[in-house]
């Protein structure tokens, strides 16, 4: 299934709860939780971590607007609202985590 | 593909509807179907004609107005939610209709994926 | 599938009063009942303290809704789930619920949540 977070890891534990709740699958990083994406943060190792069960997505347009388009974790695929479209397309279902 | 949406977020205060509406947008470029936005929550605050941004900003409700004349989509706003802030039919953007929470079931019956952009 | 029937979870993880979330979830709940639809609530993070006994609010002017999810029954909505990691970094435990719930690990509600056809979260 695909997780979809909107949150600041730094502000909020939703990326927590859908590390420690899924099983596996696709985790889509949007709006304020595309912050978890990039390096040098404190949520680094834990984004790494969790590359082994899920497949890791954030979405451009909200890293461009965020000026951090060139900080993205190797290993963290970014994709457009197309590619979003895709994500939701290709699982079965998704969860939200506001 | 069909897909249904809900919007918990008002206009301006939060990205949902923001996103909301480009994933809305690209689903529809890519050949999808959008058959319904569901409005709950403060979402409702999306559906007002009062709305006046400044004109250097982008006007979330006349951008949802146009998704539902120019491809069809379904703007349903909950009559609970928009009863308790205001927004009736008469001060309803082209577009949008005001229905019970049923609607949104029945995105969830009748769609292929549900997808919710909130808080 | 059954045909016509989806299994909807609704996954509650914000507190009570604070915000709205948790008493218009609840009146989704309802209306997906009645449209006969296999109906599950997840109760994790903040979303527990929704079923914490003894909640009075008069002194915050509003209304109690937290009656309901004693009422869930009635409505042949017996599948209220909460996280047991959830309910323990809360200092709280299953008698401190207002209403039978099944206690889940975390890895048990994420396989659940896997089970889902339509997830609803406020």
């Amino acid at each position: 299934m695909l997780h979809i977070i909107n949150k600041s890891p730094l502000a909020n534990s939703s990326l927590d709860s859908c590390l420690g709740v899924g099983k596996e699958g696709d985790i889509l990083l949007i709006e304020d939780a595309i912050y978890a994406a990039t390096s040098g943060s404190a949520h680094e190792a834990k984004i790494r971590d969790a590359m082994g069960r899920f497949k890791i997505y954030a979405l451009l347009p909200d890293l461009e607007a965020r000026g951090l388009a060139d900080r993205v974790i190797e290993g963290v695929t970014t994709v457009g609202y197309d590619g979003f479209v895709e994500l939701v397309a290709a699982n079965r279902t998704c969860q939200s985590w506001l | 593909m069909k897909f249904g949406i809900v919007v918990n977020e008002g206009p301006y205060q939060h990205q949902a509807s923001d996103s909301a509406y480009l994933f809305c947008k690209a689903a529809i470029e890519k050949g999808h179907e959008v058959s319904r936005v569901f409005f709950y929550h403060d979402g409702v605050n999306n559906a007002t004609k009062l709305t006046e941004p400044p004109q250097d900003d982008r006007n979330v409700v006349s951008r949802w107005s146009k998704l539902a004349e120019d491809h069809g989509v379904d703007l349903v706003v909950c009559v609970a939610a928009a009863l308790r802030r205001g927004i009736r039919d008469e001060n309803l953007a082209p577009g949008f209709r005001i229905s019970g929470l049923g609607q949104l079931v029945e995105a969830g019956i009748q769609a292929d994926r549900l997808v919710t952009f909130g808080d | 599938m059954s045909e016509g029937i989806k299994k909807f979870m609704f996954v509650n993880r914000k507190a009570p009063y604070g915000t709205i979330y948790a008493l218009e979830a609840l009146e989704v709940v309802l209306i997906t009942a009645a449209f006969d639809q296999d109906v599950s609530l997840a109760f994790l993070d903040d979303g527990v303290y929704q079923l914490k006994k003894g909640q009075q609010t008069k002194g915050i002017d509003t209304k109690n809704f937290s009656p309901t999810y004693r009422a869930l029954e009635g409505y042949d909505i017996e599948k209220l789930y909460v996280e047991k990691e959830s309910m323990e970094a809360r200092g709280l435990s299953e008698d401190d619920l207002l209403v039978d719930v099944t206690v889940l690990s975390r890895k048990e509600m994420g396989e659940l949540m896997e089970e889902q056809d339509v997830l609803l979260s406020f």
